[in-house]
């Protein structure tokens, strides 16, 4: 096969542009061949290198007290959870192949998170993962989210690992851009874990798992007519999951890593072959020879082009101590998977690739990688007229309703309030049998660590519609909301990873979005001292509505790890009993800004974001902590989407229990039900242990007042009926589904 | 007691029984790879769940031809204890060891939640120690979970003693709405003719830690232990 002509045409054609393209000049010494560019082309796209947004993840804090390596540093952050043992964890985007092909997309998504987690030698113990789907009435919504969900349970259940939480959410924002993010954690113990490093001339570098195929080329950057003519039929743009290859990879390699010859490793995911052997090498000043023959693959006639860029599935870099190299095959044998030495590492900047006998392409393995030779820019931005407007929203712009049953009845059996179980019941939410949050329904998923005392908290977290409404408050929300989250479990948030999915880099106001949400996550992250370990950027994500292209809404997900020290004080969000005193912890407010209630049902939808306070946020963090610590309360949970009523109600589902309460003369009670008011948090606390709560609210001088009590089953509010829980229970658990299968 | 738990590539709950066999019940327990055939003079064989081969054919259709299967249904016909959980009913199934097949869920999804299950039988491996009329709560996790044997067979099975474990919705009745997956008459786990071969969908070592807030499964394992224990008396 011939190889297109390599010019500055051809170059645009793979999306780099002039600058770059002399630059690469400038680091070769001469012009890249076809071969060479490719690889440019890949490593410094946004996905590679970060080009366009690491400018700003560098003003996150990125290091601090339990942080074991600092973010960007290794596949995923780690963190010492105590008990000689460290945590991995990562959250990480596959928002555009699940658009076209969401069960094959969402499936390659978690295998992806999960190699990273475990090619550090962690193995892995829990995921979660956020959702956002189109409008639910569409068609093509519910062909995605089907697809989403089944993509995701097919390749996790198998895999093994436990579905600990997520999130899901419906807008027309996400028509045709849905995102997936997923999140993986794993353990190990401290100080074993294995970097992403190729040093030591003259060691081996194993490819391992399976064969190489077509697929997940980017076949449309390659759109030159030479290339596929006859290619692009055969080339899926979309990589295909093996979820029991995953499984056996998984156990082979943390098998191989005991036996102690390896001397660095790295998954193969975006990029492939070259993406590992650059990455890898520039850690360790070093460089490798490859010879792309030994590759073993999975399709004839591959160039070696496709060999290196492909992003075939369950695939291991590793580099491994010379003389060793029986030890490995050994190891892989056991499991009947591949292990084939390719090349070896050498002690040059420089990738040489070999194949058919022919050197095909020699790089300074540098310059490709982000912190080396991969470009940085700064991207312009301004503020969408949108948000000015937005403030003019007044609260008396909405008359108070009369019929707040028909508006309960509403929200109950609204998608983005109702019950998710259509969704988790298709997870695996219990191998491993570390779930502690399937027995007692809490507002962060616990993790037990075995044979230890301490429990991790995990949840991600994002409103959109807030980030939407104001980046940077939205994105302070999000920390704040997974750290109170963490903290009504009892345990202590430590840190956190994201996953930042946002419109075209090159549209100022998309970009406006994305600094303001950084700026408002370093912010929030310093404040909590939970410091971000490391995540993803997803640019380019968007909609078009009526003919015109926006952005979704911005999306910056928090995956947050939160630390149980001691697992007797795991507190959930169900009423116990009844009788017991229902306390609201912070201050109603006359707020219904950027609520579902005020979104979804009075459809006004350009509002600022609800009250938000980072200063008492931190506060009632503590309190919520400290209540679990002295063991005072009977439950716990915090005020999010839908308000006070819909928390409510959530407390009562799980031992079929009800309320009864009395509203605030203060405040609107639209807004006291169903306003989304930040800094708020319900408590359940038995009569007896009354004085001893209020006792301890004065003396910290803490806000808080006494809403009602739990009763056996009605749901009062200022003595008026709203109904039985077990109606309203059937509502809420049957409403997605009845959406879904409509 | 001295348990074998069978690892075929694919198994992910293996771990799981593992801990709860060793750490929580205080057995000895020895892992048994596909590959080899023996079987270390066990008291026991626990078939985990998980997906066997990955399952792609039918769940549980490739592991029966594993080695170390063949030493499995030497075994059983020789009268040793065999129990299957979820993947391992289903390979039990495949192998004829136990009678009947585990077909999709009739509404075609994965499910995972809690399940209410009731003891059939009182008197068996299985069910010695759950007390009478007891609801147990124990989690199911499987897309082929729909027992299913002719009339006949499960008339027979009736007349035998062989359905121990059926589903029932939270009142403890055998209803429609207390079936997870549409399996003929409810059944939830069986045995073989002559009872020292057992298979159940729920999986008891998900309900065996206190840290987890249920041990409803202790009461099926320690009935396990209780009667290896006075076999070997
Ligand atoms: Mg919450």
């Amino acid at each position: 096969m011939k190889y297109p002509e390599v010019n500055i045409k051809t170059a645009k054609e793979l999306g780099i542009n002039e600058e770059e393209f002399e630059l690469i000049q400038k680091y070769m010494g001469r012009m890249p061949n076809f071969t060479e560019l490719s690889i440019y082309s890949v490593m410094w796209s946004e996905h590679a290198s970060y080009k366009n947004s690491i400018k700003w993840l560098k003003t996150l804090p990125r290091d601090g007290g339990v942080l074991l390596t600092g973010a960007g540093e290794e596949n995923a952050g780690l963190v010492d959870i105590g008990n000689n043992l460290a945590c991995a964890f990562k959250i990480e985007s596959h928002n555009h192949p699940c658009a076209v092909e969401p069960y094959q997309g969402a499936a390659t998504g978690v295998g992806g998170i999960n190699r990273d987690i475990f090619t550090m030698g962690a193995r892995p113990i829990a995921q979660l993962n956020s959702l956002r789907f189109g409008a639910i009435d569409r068609d093509h919504t519910k062909w995605i989210a089907k697809g989403v969900v089944k993509g995701i349970g097919d390749y996790g259940n198998a895999f093994g690992v436990p579905v600990l939480g997520g999130e899901v959410f419906f807008d027309e924002s996400y028509n045709s851009n849905p995102l997936v993010n997923a999140m993986s954690v794993g353990i190990m113990e401290k100080g074993k874990m294995v970097s992403a490093i190729a040093e030591g001339a003259g060691n081996p570098v194993f490819i391992v798992g399976s064969s190489t195929g077509k697929d997940g080329i980017h076949g449309a950057t390659f759109a030159s007519a030479d290339i596929t003519e006859d290619s692009a039929n055969d080339i899926p743009s979309i990589q295909v999951g093996d979820p029991f290859q995953e499984k056996l990879l998984l156990e082979a390699t943390l098998e191989l890593i005991e036996t102690g010859v390896v001397v660095g490793m790295q998954d193969m995911g975006a990029a492939g072959i070259i993406c590992s052997t650059s990455e890898m090498s520039e850690k360790g000043n070093a460089g490798m020879r490859i010879n792309l023959d030994k590759v073993p693959l999975r399709q004839k006639n591959m160039e070696a082009w496709e060999i290196l860029l492909s992003e075939s599935q369950e695939r291991m870099l590793v580099v491994v101590e010379k003389g060793k190299e029986a030890d490995a095959q050994k190891v892989f044998d056991k499991w009947d998977i591949h292990c084939v030495q390719i090349g070896e590492v050498i002690d040059e900047d420089k990738l040489y690739f070999h194949y058919k006998g022919e050197e095909i392409a020699q790089v300074p393995a540098s310059t490709l990688v982000l912190g080396g030779g991969a470009p940085i820019y700064e991207r312009e931005y301004t503020e969408p007229a949108y948000y000015a407007e937005s403030k003019k929203f007044k609260i008396e712009d909405v008359p108070q309703p009369e019929n707040l049953k028909e508006i309960v009845d509403f929200l109950i059996t609204h998608p983005n309030l109702a019950s998710k179980n259509w969704v988790s019941e298709q997870y695996d939410t219990m191998v491993r049998t570390n779930n502690m949050t399937t027995n007692m329904a809490a507002d962060a998923g616990l993790v037990n660590i075995k044979n230890t005392n301490t429990a991790l908290a995990l949840t991600v977290d994002c409103n959109s519609r807030y980030v939407k409404a104001d980046p940077k408050i939205g994105t302070m929300i999000a920390v704040t909301e997974a750290a109170r989250n963490v903290a009504c479990t009892g345990a202590k948030p430590v840190a956190i990873t994201n996953c930042l999915n946002f419109g075209s880099p090159y549209n100022p106001e998309a970009f406006w979005q994305f600094v303001g949400a950084i700026e408002g996550m370093g912010e929030a992250c310093r404040k909590f001292d939970t410091p971000v370990t490391g995540g993803n950027v997803s640019f380019y994500n968007q909609t078009t509505i009526n003919g015109k292209t926006e952005p979704v809404f911005p999306t910056p997900t928090i995956g947050m790890l939160g630390i149980l020290e001691d697992k007797s004080r795991k507190t959930g969000l169900s009423f116990k009993k009844k009788g017991d005193v229902i306390m609201l912890l912070g201050r109603s407010k006359n707020d219904i800004n950027s609520s579902e209630y005020l979104y979804s049902y009075h459809k006004i939808k350009n509002t600022p974001p609800p009250f938000f306070d980072i200063d008492f946020e931190l506060q009632l963090n503590k309190m919520l902590q400290l209540l679990a610590k002295v063991k005072l309360v009977e439950s716990m949970h915090d005020i999010s989407d839908g308000g006070l009523y819909l928390n409510l109600l959530e407390s009562c589902l799980e031992n079929e229990l009800g309320f009864d309460i009395t509203s605030d003369a203060e405040v609107r009670e639209d807004a006291f039900l169903f306003g989304e008011a930040q800094g708020r948090a319900v408590v359940s606390v038995d009569m007896d242990a009354e004085q001893e709560f209020i006792d301890l609210m004065i003396k910290f001088n803490f806000p808080f007042s006494v809403l009602g009590h739990v009763t056996k089953g009605e749901l009062r509010v200022d003595d008026i009926s709203y109904g039985f829980v077990r109606d309203a229970k059937n509502k809420f658990m049957q409403a997605l589904q009845n959406k879904m299968e409509a | 007691m001295k348990f074998g738990v069978i690892i075929f590539p694919g198994s992910n709950c293996d771990h799981d029984m593992v801990y709860v066999l060793r750490d929580k019940l205080n057995q000895e327990v020895v892992e048994l790879w596909h590959k080899d055939t023996d079987l270390q003079s066990v008291d026991a064989i626990m078939l985990p769940g998980g997906f066997s081969y990955g399952d792609y054919l039918r769940s549980g259709a490739i592991a029966r031809y594993s080695p170390i299967m063949e030493s499995v249904i030497e075994f059983a016909n020789n009268g040793g204890f065999v129990f299957g959980v979820c993947n391992g009913f289903q390979v039990l199934c495949e192998t004829g060891l136990l009678p009947g097949a585990l077909l999709h869920n009739n509404d075609q999804k994965f499910i995972c939640k809690n399940q209410h299950i009731i003891a059939e039988q009182k008197h068996s491996a299985l069910t010695e120690y759950v007390p009478n009329g007891k609801i147990l709560t124990i989690p199911i996790a499987h897309g082929e979970g729909r027992y299913y044997a002719p009339k006949d067979v499960l008339a027979d099975m009736m007349q035998n003693h062989q359905i121990i474990f059926r589903y029932t919705n939270e009142d403890g009745d055998l209803s429609e709405d207390g079936n997870p997956n549409g399996s003929s008459m409810n059944i939830a786990g069986v045995c073989n003719l002559t009872g020292n071969v057992f298979g159940m969908m729920p999986h008891p070592e998900r309900a065996a830690d206190e840290d987890l807030g249920n041990t409803d499964g202790l009461m099926i394992l320690h009935s396990i232990i209780h009667h290896l224990e006075s076999k070997k008396a």
